[in-house]
């Protein structure tokens, strides 16, 4: 395994997170899955890319379509869905689900449902870092809708200024749920970063391996101390902002655009890089991973409802119920 | 110990605790020169990379001691004006203090935030008279109001060292007081309300500046009543046992509060009486107005102020 190429590696990482995202998918529409999900699966070259740049010791800040990145970065995928599924052996303990997943041992500082929440949070534990002189690097992610939120733009403006090893990476998919990015950005993110002096550029999103070359190019200027980056990832999701949107007819895009999009999957890219006696050896792996994860989740046990506000604080404080006869 | 005055009081809880644990950093604005006072000295002794002048970025320095205190810091934030409160009331509220229940308790966010000189500053007009502690109180952060110099010293430190968000508000009315301390200063725990007076036949519960208001009437109206004054000192989470003790001792309560009526502190505690406690008579209670918002000319910001007349009307209504 120490000798497997990053090739293979960042095929497996795409893998399971489209056979995880997919089998979510399904879950969600039975409902086993409360709430919905996000669904990642078209943009697994992000997160896998910029992941394999990573070390355990590095964090990320995710987005409300999180479960790629949390993948990415290591998390236990039977844990994972068990926190889908609301189990006391989630990631979580079931009190976080899909938007909120965190592992924090691995530096996942968590999902976030509030778009560009997660950008100064990174640049705060790079911020750490740098004091501490640790050799550790912040990733926050974040859409193109997230470009729209001041406190993105000020969290750029401190890491610029305090040069934090923080890399920014937007996930521009072309779309805030229904608005295109034409419709909500005046001038080009990319140039907006370097004007604040991000070390800014644009890669291709569909493909694991530049999003891994320009990922680690970044991290690697972080870790010199040459101060932040923003990466651009040109991607696409193949499906609806969130699963809702497959329940109730939402018309936005058009099929030749999503088509086109298909068409440039980047499994299959990263697959014609890799033997297809490996190819199929990975995704009966994976295969027989999320089968075991599916089992591991539906096993799990909910927790009791007098637990319900357990952990709200750190030193076990307890509050008032809130009904008293 | 002697005189202290408040302000001395937090900026030597800063200095002592950054002095004892390396963990202990602050952001905000103008604080190597201690514009507000309570920063004053930090820089010169700790350096740049334990006090951190920040640009105008509430928002984004708000999350920053997030991320800081979730790598393992312990970050203070102090803001200039009250109401900068709602403009990262989202940092706080809705990713701080969620961040342990959300992970299942994976984290610890041990963030102070500091607001000294909070309340109306006389002449300051609608958006820097505000004190917004009991929206805190609402959404659960721990939220602690001082009323004195070695409560602002015991309370700020127990604020530092406790694992999880703490709002602290030192009210500008007591910013320039001075507290005749006797023995020695340490830490206030969270959750503990203070005797300030004994009495027997009324029960005042007082907050912030409030309590000298409070302390105030009560000796101008010793020949007449016997007034207790209870400051719980921490809004969030309240010492119900020593104010019940109190009020069920006495049989009569009255709370005097400087924040807005509709869905304040002092609605909670004359509901609580009213669900809990055994009185003789109905609680009142003195506030600011409905959704006051202070007026510019002095005479209209104190007219929405809470007074020591009302309070003594308030205590005779109880007493009738
Ligand atoms: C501050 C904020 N505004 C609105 C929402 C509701 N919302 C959730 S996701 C989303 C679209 C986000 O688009 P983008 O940042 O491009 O990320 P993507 O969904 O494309 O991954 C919106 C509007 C929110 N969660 N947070």
């Amino acid at each position: 395994m120490g000798a497997e190429s990053r090739a293979v590696r960042l095929y497996r990482t795409m893998r399971l997170i489209r056979e995880f995202e997919e089998r979510c998918l399904a879950m969600s529409l039975t409902g086993e899955i409360v709430g919905g999900i996000h669904p990642y699966i078209g943009q697994e070259a992000v997160a896998a890319g910029v992941c394999a740049a990573l070390t355990q010791d590095d964090v990320v800040a995710s987005t409300h379509r999180g479960h790629g990145h949390v993948l990415a970065k290591g998390a236990d995928p039977k844990r994972m869905l068990a926190e889908l599924l609301g189990t006391t052996d989630g990631l979580n303990r079931g009190r976080g689900g899909s938007m909120h997943a965190a592992d924090v041992g691995l530096g996942v500082y968590g999902a976030n449902g509030i778009v560009g929440a997660g950008a100064p949070i990174a640049a705060g534990a790079a911020w750490s870092f740098q004091q501490r002189g640790e050799d550790r690097v912040a990733v926050a992610f974040f859409g193109d809708g997230a470009l729209s939120q001041g406190v993105v733009l000020e969290a750029f403006n401190l890491a610029a200024l305090w040069r934090l090893p923080v890399v920014f990476v937007c996930e521009n998919n072309g779309y805030a749920t229904s608005l295109p990015v034409g419709r909500a950005l005046a001038g080009d993110p990319v140039e907006r970063a370097a004007a604040f002096g991000l070390a800014a550029r644009a890669v291709d999103g569909m493909d694991a391996e530049a999003v891994a070359d320009a990922a680690a190019q970044a991290v690697e200027r972080c870790r010199a101390g040459g101060g932040p980056a923003y990466l651009e990832c040109r991607t696409y999701r193949f499906h609806g902002h969130h699963s809702y949107e497959e329940q109730v007819a939402l018309n936005y895009r058009d099929d030749a655009e999503v088509g086109d999009w298909r068409a440039r999957d980047p499994l299959r890219t990263q697959s014609t890089r890799v033997d297809e006696a490996t190819v199929r050896a990975v995704d009966a792996e994976i295969t027989t991973l999320i089968d075991e994860a599916v089992e591991f989740a539906r096993a799990g046990r909910a927790p009791e409802p007098h637990e319900a506000l357990d952990h709200l604080y750190a030193d076990g404080t307890t509050t008032r119920p809130g009904v008293m006869i | 110990m002697g005189a202290l005055a408040y302000i001395t009081a937090l900026n030597q809880a800063l200095h002592d605790e950054m002095a004892r644990d390396d963990r202990v950093c602050v952001f905000g604005e103008d604080v190597r020169i201690g514009l507000t006072q309570t920063t004053k000295g930090l820089h010169e002794r700790f350096g740049d990379g334990r006090v951190v002048d920040t640009p105008l970025s509430e928002q984004a320095f708000t999350s920053l001691a997030t991320g800081a205190a979730m790598a393992g810091q312990r970050p203070v934030v102090e803001y200039q004006i009250p109401s900068l409160l709602y403009l990262v009331f989202e940092q706080i509220a809705n990713q701080a203090h969620k961040f342990s229940l959300m992970t299942g308790g994976q984290v610890e966010v041990p963030v102070t935030y500091l607001v000294p000189g909070s309340g109306s500053r006389s002449g300051m007009a609608g958006q820097h008279s505000d004190h917004p502690y009991s929206l805190f109180a609402h959404v659960g952060i721990k939220t602690v109001l001082p009323a004195t110099a070695s409560d602002a010293y015991g309370l700020l430190l127990s604020a530092l060292r406790d694992p999880d968000p703490v709002a602290v508000f030192a009210p500008s009315a007591l910013m320039g007081t001075v507290e005749e301390v006797t023995g020695e200063l340490g830490p206030v725990p969270l959750g503990s309300a203070r005797i300030h007076r004994a009495g027997e036949d009324v029960t005042v519960v007082a907050t912030g500046q409030c309590v000298h208001t409070a302390l105030a009437v009560a000796e101008a109206m010793a020949d007449e009543v016997s007034v207790e004054v209870v400051d719980p000192r921490t809004i969030y989470p309240v010492d119900w046992e020593t104010i019940r003790a109190s009020a069920e001792k006495t049989g009569r309560l009255v709370v005097i509060d400087d924040a807005n009526r509709m869905s304040g502190f002092a609605g909670e505690v004359l509901a609580t009486a009213a669900e809990q406690f055994d009185l003789v008579a109905p609680p009142r209670r003195v506030t600011r107005p409905d959704g006051a918002v202070i007026p510019y000319a002095l005479v209209l910001d104190q007219a929405l102020l809470p007074n020591g007349d009302q309070l003594t009307d308030a205590i005779r209504a109880v007493l009738k």
